[in-house]
């Protein structure tokens, strides 16, 4: 390098706000891995310029994309996060959201942004997000070796579109600022080309109006950025710029889509997010205290309850009922739903699992418990009840053809028409419950009724299912005394 | 060395041979048209960009256009010359 002749000082030089050194490899390590006139080189240097001018370097934090930029950490010396394909905006929204003195950016493509990454970045800029958004678009996927990119241009042959992109079998090139500008939260969208000076200077002015809406806590900015991938586009550098220049401008006209940033006021800071200790109150779980001294927790216990029947019957009521007295003592539980789409009538089932040790799957395909609280749930369901298992079925007896798999105790008690005694029949289900309580009695009734209590609200059903349960329990004291004198 | 009764240029440009690629966007970028790519090779096989040594105005532009973060270093005089 020529000594510096005397007199002159330095007017550019390399930006602060890259590392001294890139770790990445063990040699070329003042270079980026870009190709040589690639597009990403020049964004990143504009960024990084921009954060030195403004002095934000301590507060930024960049989020990388997936594609060439995926590396973009080992070159911005500040807070790095580097995102799964196209999902950039959401770490962002997540990293700026707990962190909102930060100053948070994405850096993506356009296979990144605007194909995998589209639903990402349509609801961040819908909500508003104040992140800034760098977005390249190469018309191209460059890392994988040159697919078509949702914003290849018509006619532009790529591996995936070898004819060239057909609007009638690839669609049209996607304009993401004129999409976004549909929106009314984002706060500033500009397009940009870096085909040659002066449109390289008019980006950097951009990027650093970008960064500085979100130091004035503004809102979402993004800047698309029209950018040379010489190496797929099989150009030399000054020959990409050209297209750049050209033929991209054209399709993708540069300029300013929303520039509200005049008239709007900083967004409000996000309210900070309740305190763990607040929770049970906010999800009105106060009062929800349960003393457990004397209650035992039912060691070697694993309870897995099939429960089910026709939407309506309480089947799942029933098994939340229980898994919440598994919570209140101290177990490990799941309690897992599955019904059709209708809300009422059709079979619904639930499975319930309680268990003193750490429980690897909510599913019951072996139950030691069917609840069946009508005929074909039971015939559905009773093949898989385990020897030694329960079944209860809602009936006086079990139906014609149907017999319990050998060492598998049966209680056929008409549930639905006992709580009809009650003058409810939709307490079949604590019935039940309460039948069950008696037969495999491992479960506190002091849980159960608390239980009940946490879930029932309104008192003139918490006293009838109080008589429902005691009811359940009676008929089944009765009927398992008989059937074993 | 300065003649005396020649302006001195109103910049210079340093370009460090090794962290160029020789992409050439700073010679197109260079309104003077006083930047070329030299006839040697780097050791990594791209003929880097040179400076003629004479004739910068300082604008910036190659700075500004050239991809790599370090490989352009542009100054300015930082006096204006005595008439
Ligand atoms: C989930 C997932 N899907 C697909 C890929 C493969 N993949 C890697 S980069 C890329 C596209 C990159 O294109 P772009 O975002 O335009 O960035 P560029 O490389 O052109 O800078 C794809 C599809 C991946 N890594 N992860
Ligand atoms: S493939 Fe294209 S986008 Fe990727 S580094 Fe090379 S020039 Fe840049
Ligand atoms: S600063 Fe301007 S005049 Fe000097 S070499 Fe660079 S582009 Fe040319
Ligand atoms: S723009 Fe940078 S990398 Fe390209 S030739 Fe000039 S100095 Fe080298």
């Amino acid at each position: 390098m020529a000594e510096v002749p005397s007199g002159y000082t330095v007017l550019h030089e390399r930006p602060k706000a890259f590392y001294d050194t890139f770790e990445r490899k063990g040699e070329l390590q003042q270079q980026t891995h870009y190709c040589p006139g690639c597009g990403h080189g020049l964004a990143h240097k504009m960024i990084a310029r921009a954060i030195d001018e403004l002095g934000i370097q301590d507060r930024v934090i960049a989020v990388s994309p997936v594609g060439c930029s995926v590396f973009a950490y080992y070159y911005f010396d500040t807070g790095n996060v580097q995102s799964a394909h196209g999902r950039a905006p959401a770490v962002a929204t997540a990293v700026k959201r707990s962190r909102p003195e930060a100053i948070v950016f994405s850096y993506q493509g356009d296979g990144d942004l605007a194909a995998i990454g589209t639903a990402e970045i349509l609801h961040a800029a819908n909500r508003g997000e104040n992140i800034t958004v760098f977005f390249v678009n190469n018309a191209i996927y460059g890392m994988t070796g040159g697919q078509m990119a949702p914003t290849t241009m018509l006619g532009q042959r790529t591996t995936t579109s070898p004819l060239g992109r057909d609007p009638f079998n690839e669609g049209y090139p996607l304009h993401v600022c004129e999409l976004l500008a549909t929106l009314e939260a984002p706060v500033y969208l500009e397009r940009v080309a870096l085909g040659n000076a002066k449109q390289v200077m008019a980006a950097s002015r951009a990027i650093k109006k970008a960064l500085t809406n979100q130091v004035k806590g503004l809102g979402f900015s993004l800047v698309e950025i029209l950018s040379p991938c010489p190496t797929i586009w099989k150009l030399n550098p000054a020959k990409a710029q050209e297209r750049v220049r050209e033929e991209m401008v054209k399709v993708f006209p540069p300029g300013v889509y929303r520039d509200h940033t005049t008239e709007r006021a900083a967004r409000p800071a996000p309210p900070p997010a309740p305190g763990l200790d607040e929770l049970p109150r906010l999800l009105d779980l106060e009062g929800h205290e349960f003393d457990r001294t004397g209650l035992e927790r039912p060691a070697g216990l694993d309870l897995r309850i099939k429960v089910a029947g026709f939407g309506g019957q309480g089947v799942l009521m029933l098994g939340e009922v229980l898994a919440e007295a598994g919570l209140l003592l101290d177990l490990e539980v799941s309690w897992l739903p599955s019904y059709g789409p209708e809300m009422r009538s059709g079979t619904s089932n639930c499975h319930v699992r309680i268990a003193d040790q750490t429980i690897a799957s909510p599913l019951v395909a072996q139950s030691n418990v069917l609840l069946a609280m009508n005929e074909p749930s039971l015939r559905k369901f009773i093949g898989d009840v385990e020897t030694g298992g329960w079944v209860l079925y809602n009936s006086r007896s079990l139906p014609e053809g149907v017999t319990a798999p050998a060492g598998v105790e049966v209680l056929c008690i008409p549930f639905t028409e006992l709580a009809d005694t009650l003058g409810e029949p939709k307490a079949g289900n604590i019935v039940m419950l309460g039948a069950l309580l008696e037969a495999a009695g491992q479960l506190p009734a002091a849980a159960i009724d608390r239980a009940l209590e946490m879930h029932v609200k309104s008192a003139r059903w918490l006293e009838l299912d109080r008589r429902a349960l005691e009811l359940g329990r009676e008929t089944a004291r009765k009927e398992l005394a008989n059937a074993y004198v | 060395m300065t003649q005396p009764n020649v302006q001195p240029d109103r910049g210079y440009v340093t370009i460090s041979a090794e962290e160029c690629k020789g992409c050439g966007l700073c010679v197109e970028a260079c309104v003077p048209r006083v930047l070329a790519l030299a006839a040697h090779l780097n050791h990594q096989g791209y003929h880097p960009a040179e400076y003629a040594g004479a004739g910068c105005t300082g604008c910036g532009l190659c700075f500004h256009c050239c991809p790599e973060p370090g490989a352009i270093t542009v100054y300015k005089l930082a006096r204006p010359a005595a008439a």
